[in-house]
């Protein structure tokens, strides 16, 4: 303060401190923008729920989308041959040489014919156990199983046809293309549904954000008149909102990846049993895998840039407003 | 120091608040700008401020047209210059330490290079027992001092206050001027905006009269 001059002729003596009442060190340098204020707690609570939300939505539609593809990949590999009982054929030799006709072909890993116990087993449900399947027409099954999606069945069925006229083989085509509309139709649901969570999620921050930041007006423009760039007015908000982004997000996101963790280590624990089997079969493992976690991570981010970027433009639009 | 050439203001597509303005204030001069409510006294010291620009005519501050600055110039010429709000504008969750030091530390310095100067300056305003006082404790005289310790404290060239003495009683009002005085002793050009005459009868300086807009100045 030496250019100010303070020297004692200059000095009021009535309005200066006392020595005797000085001596109270002040606490050193606070955020400019204050950490705890009522809004910005609010703006945390709107930005953890939010993301929380969009985080169960977004592993849920990766979870249903991960189960679609292996019921869609499980049924395709599989198929099924069907020996028809035809009078003047030995129904015993047409299967046997079908299975021969079968593991002869290529891109096979398993080719499991059902015995005549097996064949009675499958309608026990329907017509009783003891059945005498000799006395019934009873067609019999061959099991097969692709070694990968999609390869070409055509020459098998026309050398089955030439060779065992009672064989038919069921590639399910019908079933998987039904399976895999249905299966489009559920993650073009989930995915639509997940564009409107992030596009809510990412409202509500906004909102929120410049909620927040009306509240800090006063806060912007006495930075502005105390001579601070703009550039430096932007940055204490952008690293405040960031922040309070960053918080509300790693408490939402993390409560939903916790409430994954949980959901994945219970249906593990209830396999084997009717209702895990049943979990089982229509969400797989039930487990999210690291590029879900990965998913909620980048969520988290995004949501903590959303608010940061929508303090920015309300700092940018409060100088405006000031200048 | 300060020019203004045929400067006029309106407010969007309103009448001109400010009109023909032509002066010019001298380096460590000292002046009143007075007038009666709604003369457009505010509006004048938002020019000398820099936080508006004018709707037509020339002004040069520190020899700098200010039409030609852009928003970052304007901000560094800003800190050329002190304020003193009627309203104080002071933060309430910073202490009057940190109210003061404020223009200081969005300047970038470090704590350690303003921290004497700061308490000292708080000490030669009479709130050296306050420092660490938020400002919503402190009473309108030491809120007004404490704005007025954090208009100077980045030593500014020109001084400028929005009714200084409008929230204190007459006692604290004329040692408040005597504070101004000092400073313009010091070398700080002062420009104090108000309508309290017996204020102004206390100290024989220069006046700026606004009237409808017009300007007259009193030697």
């Amino acid at each position: 303060m030496t250019e100010l001059q303070m020297r004692p002729q200059f000095m009021d003596r009535e309005l200066m401190t006392p020595p005797e009442m000085s001596g109270l060190l002040p606490r050193s340098e606070s955020p400019i923008v204050p950490k705890n204020s009522i809004a910005g707690r609010a703006l945390v609570a709107v930005v953890a729920i939010m993301t929380f939300l969009a985080s169960l939505t977004t592993g849920g539609v990766m979870l249903v989308a991960s189960s679609a593809s292996d019921w869609q990949s499980d049924v395709s590999r599989e198929v099924t041959i069907q020996v028809k009982p035809v009078d003047g054929r030995d129904l015993d030799a047409d299967v046997a040489r079908t299975v021969e006709i079968v593991r002869a072909f290529p891109g096979l890993e398993d080719v499991r014919p059902y015995s005549k116990e097996e064949s009675a087993q499958l309608l026990e449900p329907w017509l009783g156990s003891g059945l005498a399947i000799e006395t019934l027409p009873v067609p019999r099954m061959i099991a097969v199983r692709l070694s990968s999606v999609g390869i070409g069945l055509g020459p098998l069925r026309k050398s089955l046809t030439e060779q065992v006229p009672a064989a038919s083989l069921d590639d399910h085509r019908a079933w998987v293309d039904r399976m895999r509309a249905m299966a489009r139709t559920t993650v073009a649901g989930g995915i639509g549904l997940l564009i409107l969570m992030l596009t809510a999620t990412v409202m509500s921050v906004i909102f929120a954000t410049r909620g927040a930041m009306a509240t800090n007006r006063p806060i912007v423009e006495v930075l502005h008149f105390t001579g601070a760039k703009s550039s430096f007015i932007a940055s204490q908000f952008q690293r405040h909102f960031l922040l309070l982004g960053l918080e509300g997000g790693l408490i939402g996101g993390g409560l939903a990846m916790v409430l994954f963790g949980i959901c994945g280590i219970a249906a593990g624990m209830s396999a084997g049993t009717a209702a895990g089997d049943q979990v089982s079969v229509l969400f797989g493992s039930f487990t999210l895998g690291w590029v879900g976690y990965l998913a909620i991570a980048a969520l988290i981010g995004l949501i903590a840039v959303v608010a940061a970027i929508a303090s920015r433009r309300t700092v940018d639009r409060t100088l405006q407003a000031v200048e | 120091m300060v020019r203004f050439e045929n400067v006029g203001l309106r407010y969007g597509l309103g009448p001109e608040v400010l009109r023909d303005l032509s002066f010019q204030i001298e380096p460590h001069s000292f002046q009143f700008l007075t007038g009666p409510s709604g003369a457009g006294k505010t509006s004048l010291l938002k020019l000398l401020f820099l936080s508006m620009r004018p709707t037509r005519g020339l002004i040069t501050v520190f020899h700098h047209d200010i039409a030609t600055l852009d928003k970052d110039e304007l901000s560094t010429l800003r800190r050329r210059i002190g304020i003193v709000f009627q309203d104080f504008r002071l933060l309430d969750h910073l202490s009057t330490y940190e109210n003061v030091a404020l223009p200081l530390r969005v300047m970038g310095q470090d704590e350690a290079s303003y921290r004497n100067g700061v308490v000292e300056l708080l000490h030669w305003v009479g709130l050296g027992d306050r420092m660490g006082a938020l400002p919503p404790v402190l009473s309108g005289g030491e809120k007004q001092r404490a704005a007025i310790a954090r208009a100077v404290i980045a030593r500014p060239e020109m001084l400028l206050a929005d009714e200084p003495t409008g929230n204190v009683d007459p006692n604290l009002a004329q040692r408040l001027l005597r504070l101004f005085v000092e400073l313009n002793k010091s070398g700080t050009t002062v420009v104090i905006a108000t309508h309290d005459i017996s204020l102004m009868d206390q100290y024989d300086a220069r006046r700026l009269v606004l009237h409808e807009g017009r300007l007259h100045v009193y030697d």
